[in-house]
């Protein structure tokens, strides 16, 4: 593999670890099976890619993005504590209507972003080899949400939030808004996706109204994986397992597509993805069901 | 001091399956009283705690906490006045969660919370002295997921949790009845002695008669969604389980023939 492969590999693993630490919070903290994931991607794509061609400054232009993803989050999570909707089915609602509100933003399918300044064009001519250049970036963005993440989940709301995803009658006796609590989470991890959707559209070049197609299995697979590799025994590791799972899941994509004698090609992609997150959740399971077989 | 007026809460209502929990049960209780409330199942008592913990919300009647109506309030804004122990010791406390994070989310119970680090070290030397009177080592594990403690374990600490803050009512939840004789013996004669030192006002709920006699000062029977006798002071002094069964059978005029409870 070259390393211009390989590093294309670290980058989109390190924006796809934004998207991990957005499914870790929903699906692991909140216990909440958030799909709106799939939506506030291409979002937070489209709205950063529109502004910056429209000549907003690109930094403003991330903001707004993220701050969109977050109210992709609201609504999702509003349907579900308000309206009781099932919470799979109100991220799906979300989803689906996300896909006719970024078509909306864009005005057409897609937006190229050929002479924009971004985010990254600063740092453009820096004397290093350029496919280094968006990685070490990106690494920059990523461990600033990663400590701010974990500063978070450790604060007291934090806290609460993590309560009132494994025992939410406990954490209401315990004087916690569970309700406002979920709402906050989802809306968080929905702004981190937007985030990771400006960034990739960004370093892409391009935002697509398809883009986000599978992003929460992708990012379920970074999570999933990263458990299977870390420990997950305090806050801080879990999350950055979640981080390293995403790196690690990207480049075992570039090498299994890099290697010809395999015979897969780009658009397996989303195939082997989803073959790679049932194995990882059921292979634990098999062990056990293994186990109680031989007792029987 | 606690008022409930006239407290009436219907499950499934105008359906096949409606469930009158509790049929206009009213009851004051005095600051500082310590109250056991026995009854068979179905007899109104998990819904009685519910609907004073804000989980159930009352169809009709009152309920007030110290002259405040508290009757539309849900949980979490009651938490600041009542605190709870579950009967199931997973129910009480977060098994994910470590002694200390368990123990940093009790301690705001009925405070706001903000961005500032919920683990602090005052808060860690609160939480050492606290468990250290329980005897059982758990000070030197703070960090430990509380998913690795015994079922007694987790009962005392979830009482300890409890009572980190002030409260109105303490509401207990049969909360030794999912452990062994032993256990239930020490989380019982911690809760008399924790009741006793900060003088609180608590509502047990037990399914053993003999307990509802020996601790507390006043005990209820329900029935039917309502009080069946209400005994205390002199009247309470000297009663036996036989008496309470025949207490029952003169009120109610029936006779009590449930196997859900205990007469030990």
């Amino acid at each position: 593999m070259s390393s211009i492969a390989f590093f294309g590999a670290v980058e989109s693993g390190l924006l796809f670890g934004l998207v991990a630490f957005g499914v870790f919070i929903a699906f692991r903290v909140l216990d909440f099976p958030d799909l709106t994931v799939d939506g506030s991607f291409p979002l937070g794509a489209a709205v950063a890619a529109t502004l910056i061609v429209t000549g907003w400054n690109p930094w403003l232009a991330t903001a707004m993005a993220m701050v969109a993803g977050c109210m992709a989050g609201v609504v999702t999570a509003w349907l579900n504590v308000r309206l009781q909707i099932l919470n799979l089915l109100a991220s799906i609602l979300t989803m689906i209507a996300l896909y006719s509100i970024n078509l909306r933003i864009m005005g057409k399918p897609n937006v190229a972003l050929l002479g924009d300044e971004t985010v990254f064009t600063p740092f453009e001519n820096w004397d290093i080899p350029f496919y280094l250049i968006n990685p070490i970036i990106l690494t920059g963005f990523v461990l600033v949400v990663f400590f701010l993440l974990v500063r978070f989940m450790t604060s007291e709301i934090g806290l609460a939030m993590r309560a009132t995803g494994v025992n939410d009658k406990m954490a209401r006796a315990n004087g916690v808004h569970t309700g406002r609590l979920t709402i906050l989470g989802v809306a968080v991890a929905n702004g981190l996706v937007g985030l990771a959707g400006a960034l990739f559209a960004q370093s892409q070049g391009t935002a697509d109204v398809t883009m986000g197609v599978g992003t929460i299995v992708i990012g379920l697979a970074a999570v999933i994986g990263g458990e299977a590799i870390l420990s997950t025994r305090t806050i801080a590791r879990w999350i950055f397992a979640c981080l390293i799972g995403a790196v690690l899941y990207r480049l075992a994509i570039a090498v299994a597509l890099n290697a010809d004698w395999i015979g897969l090609k780009a658009q397996d992609l989303n195939l082997i993805t989803a073959v790679l997150v049932t194995l990882a959740i059921v292979m634990p399971r098999m062990k056990l069901l293994k186990r109680r077989g031989g007792q029987a | 001091m606690i008022q409930v007026d006239n407290l009436e809460v219907t499950f499934g209502a105008d359906t096949p399956l409606e469930n009158r929990a509790l049929r206009g049960l009213s009851l004051t209780i005095p600051e500082g009283q310590f109250v056991t409330v026995i009854g068979s199942n179905g007899a109104g008592k998990s819904t009685f705690l519910n609907a004073l913990a804000g989980e159930v919300l009352a169809d009709n009647g009152k309920i007030l906490i110290d002259d405040q109506d508290v009757t539309r309030w849900p949980t979490n804004k009651r938490a600041g006045l009542v605190a709870r122990v579950f009967q199931d010791p997973l129910a009480g406390t977060c098994e994910a969660l470590t002694i200390e994070e368990n123990m940093a989310l009790a301690l705001k119970r009925g405070h706001g919370r903000g961005l500032s680090r919920s683990i602090r070290h005052e808060y860690q030397k609160k939480f050492q002295e606290k468990l250290a009177r329980l005897g059982l080592g758990l000070e030197k594990r703070l960090g430990d997921r509380m998913g690795l403690l015994s079922g007694g374990q987790r009962q005392a600490v979830s009482l300890l949790m409890a009572t980190l803050q002030p409260m109105k009512i303490l509401l207990l939840d049969e909360h030794t009845a999912a452990l062994d004789p032993k256990t239930a013996a020490f989380v019982l004669e911690l809760t008399k002695n924790i009741i006793e030192e900060q003088n609180l006002t608590a509502l047990m709920v037990t399914h053993s008669m003999r307990q509802a006699l020996d601790v507390g000062e006043r005990t209820l029977m329900l029935h039917e969604g309502n009080i069946a006798f209400d005994v205390e002071g002199q009247d309470r002094e000297g009663l036996d389980v036989p008496d309470l069964l025949a207490l029952f059978s003169k009120t109610k005029g029936e006779e009590l023939s449930d196997d859900s409870l205990l007469l030990g």
